[in-house]
């Protein structure tokens, strides 16, 4: 309960005006800012954006543009910072256009899994009874086959590509996100405001969007912010078994398939975009633990 | 229907189908509100008064809650043959609720002048600065001091009293308040606080013309705003009258013991300890045809237990419905 306990003091100046207390948001981002690792991760999160959106202005070469005079080159010993990979191609372009490629992946996947996994969630705790019944038995199937081989499967009814890869992720993410959102709306909607206002006339679309589910934010930012970096990691996973992305594009698990056998001879062109995978997934873990540590009642003391 | 009436409700029966059994909440009730004036729907906890409540605006969970039988006119409608929708644009336009909690009755994520502006803009058309603008006004209009940047607020930066003024101030976000149920609105508060908020009641239903449900168990509060009184025991109307007949003239065994286990100056005078009515409610699963006070009552015999009485009129508009209406009026004397 910090957080009420610090807000509801609303002091007095010596004018004797009243000095308005915080929204609930910068409250939040005060908290945040406080964490270290939250703060890291946000740091990484940014970078990478950044880098996604600036990616044709940073990156000094074409990503696909071979070069077979200077192929794997190492890094730091050329023009090519670092390095380039078997066909001659820039790694750090690559890598650059690589994170643009993830951060679209990770917007899409978790997209449609926020926007199915919302709407479902919330229709399936608000009217309960035999709606509920059915949407979370169709969830606990889902929920029995293995995650990356429900993926899979999807995939490869769709078929192989990278746009069919976010939209697998993306569904196949969806189960967890419908139990997050009809956790927390079960929660919530047996709260008074939800009958007052049910009182003063809102409709049952009314109450399920503008009462209920912005108070449910919270769990769902988190989960959305972790499903993040699992979304990039799975379709770098998607990719590095030829059912993602396919060649010559630039992304991360693509270029780790297409380069292992150079692991022992050229190991920049295998390693560089596994660090660089690494470092996206890590970024949205952290913040995401820190936005749970925050925004979880039952973490707080 | 009478001119004078605003509401009235006929022979209403309202059950619970729950796992142990079927529970009789409210069984035929009829009771009516008068244009202008406040009623007081009294009784213990349990008694059925919130049912009684809900079945106005229907709130009332379906399932499990059945409305069994009667009917609820306001303004020559029948209430319970109305279509969801048009409940729905009834309330909170011409039937509007406050509840008792005020500390979770407003939703935690908007500001207060965001969600009285939302009630506004729910049922009439008007731009959003409109509304902002009327809300503020509302929020002025229940004494909330500098409503402009209250109006700013969340609801955790009020004080309980504050927010329930921001409760009937939504209440009041129509254009023709004609009923407010108001819920225990003042059992959540302190007591002083609770004597403004009354206070505000009853100046807001003269200056906007409406009329008030006023649910309490609270003899106190009853006696401070409540023109008539209906006491209710275990989903049954035991006593009804005007505020001065009740309390002058208590007929009811039940409303006799009511009053007299409320604190009062000359008890404490006579250090005498508070007296209370024996026993306990009993089990709504396993009500019997007969009067539902009868385990607790002072005057009852075996004839209590077999049939629920017909009303006995004490004097006009006075009316209990007991079967030892005499015996209690004999030994009762010197009280009153």
């Amino acid at each position: 309960m910090n957080s009420t306990e610090t807000l509801s003091n609303n002091s007095v100046n010596d004018t004797g005006d009243l000095i308005p207390d915080e929204s609930p948001f910068a409250e939040h981002w005060h908290q945040l800012k406080r964490s270290k690792t939250a703060m890291a991760g946000l740091i990484i999160i940014l970078f990478f954006v950044l880098v996604a959106i600036f990616a044709p202005v940073l990156a000094p070469h074409d990503p696909v543009i071979q070069n077979m005079e200077m192929r794997k080159t190492a890094p730091f010993a050329s023009e090519y910072i670092l390095g380039t990979d078997d066909l001659g191609r820039d790694m750090l372009s690559r890598l650059i256009y690589g994170a643009r490629i993830s951060m679209v992946i990770g917007v899409i996947a978790v997209g449609i899994a926020l926007f199915f996994g919302i709407f479902i969630g919330l229709i399936s705790a608000y009217y309960g009874g035999w709606v509920d019944k059915v949407i979370m038995r169709l969830v606990d199937i889902m929920l029995a086959f293995p995650y990356i081989l429900l993926t899979i499967v999807i995939v490869a009814v769709l078929g192989p590509s990278l746009t069919n890869a976010m939209v697998a992720i993306g569904i196949s993410q969806i189960p967890r996100y419908i139990r997050i959102v009809r956790a927390s709306v079960l929660a919530e909607k047996e709260n008074d405001y939800v009958l007052a206002e049910r009182a003063l006339g809102a409709s049952d679309m009314e109450l399920m969007f503008r009462s209920i589910l912005p108070n449910c934010l919270a769990p769902i930012s988190v989960q959305a912010t972790l499903g993040f970096g699992s979304a990039i990691l799975e379709s770098a996973g998607l990719s590095f078994l030829g059912l993602g992305a396919q060649p010559p594009t630039p992304e991360w698990g693509l270029m780790i398939a297409s380069s292992k056998e150079f692991v022992t001879s050229a190991w920049w062109i295998v390693t560089l975009p596994g660090i660089a995978t690494l470092l996206a997934v890590l970024g949205f873990n952290l913040l995401g633990d820190g936005l749970r540590d925050i925004l979880d009642p039952r973490m707080k003391d | 229907m009478d001119e004078k009436k605003l509401l009235s409700i006929e022979n209403i029966n309202v059950h619970f189908n729950t796992r142990r059994g079927v529970v009789k909440a409210v069984r035929d009730l009829s009771l009516h509100i008068n244009k202008g004036e406040t009623l007081a729907l009294v009784g213990e906890s349990g008694c059925g008064k919130s049912v009684t409540a809900h079945t106005i605006n229907q709130l009332i969970p379906m399932p499990p809650g059945v409305i069994e039988s009667g009917s609820v006119m306001f303004r020559d409608r029948d209430l319970l043959k109305l279509p969801l929708k048009e409940i729905q644009k009834l309330r909170g336009t011409q039937i509007s609720m406050i509840f008792q909690e005020p500390m979770t009755s407003l939703n935690p994520v908007f500001k207060i002048g965001e969600q009285l502006a939302d009630v506004f803009l729910a049922h009439q058309k008007m731009t959003k600065k409109e509304a902002h603008a009327k809300a503020v006004e509302l929020l002025d209009l229940v004494k909330i001091p500098s409503p402009e940047k209250r109006a700013m607020d969340y609801p955790h930066q009020l004080s309980g009293g504050m927010r329930q003024r921001v409760m009937i101030a939504m209440a009041l976000a129509s254009p023709e308040p004609g009923l407010m149920i108001a819920d225990e609105p003042t059992t959540a508060l302190d007591v002083t606080i609770q004597a403004q908020i009354l206070d505000l009641l009853t100046d807001l239903k003269d200056k906007v013309d409406m009329s008030i449900l006023l649910i309490t168990h609270d003899m106190g509060v009853v006696a401070e705003t409540a023109d008539r009184v209906v006491v209710m025991y275990a989903g049954r109307k035991v006593e009804e009258g005007t505020v001065f007949q009740i309390f002058d003239n208590p007929s009811h065994p039940y409303t006799l013991g009511l009053l007299n286990s409320l604190p009062s100056n000359e008890k404490y005078s006579d250090s005498s300890r508070l007296e209370a009515i024996p026993g306990n409610v009993p089990d709504l699963l396993s009500l019997g045809e007969g009067c539902p006070f009868a385990n607790r009552c002072n005057y009852a015999d075996d004839s209590c237990e077999k049939s629920f009485p017909h009303s006995t009129c004490i004097e006009e508009e006075h009316n209990i419905w007991c079967h030892k209406a005499d015996d209690v009026k004999k030994t009762k004397g010197p009280k009153s």
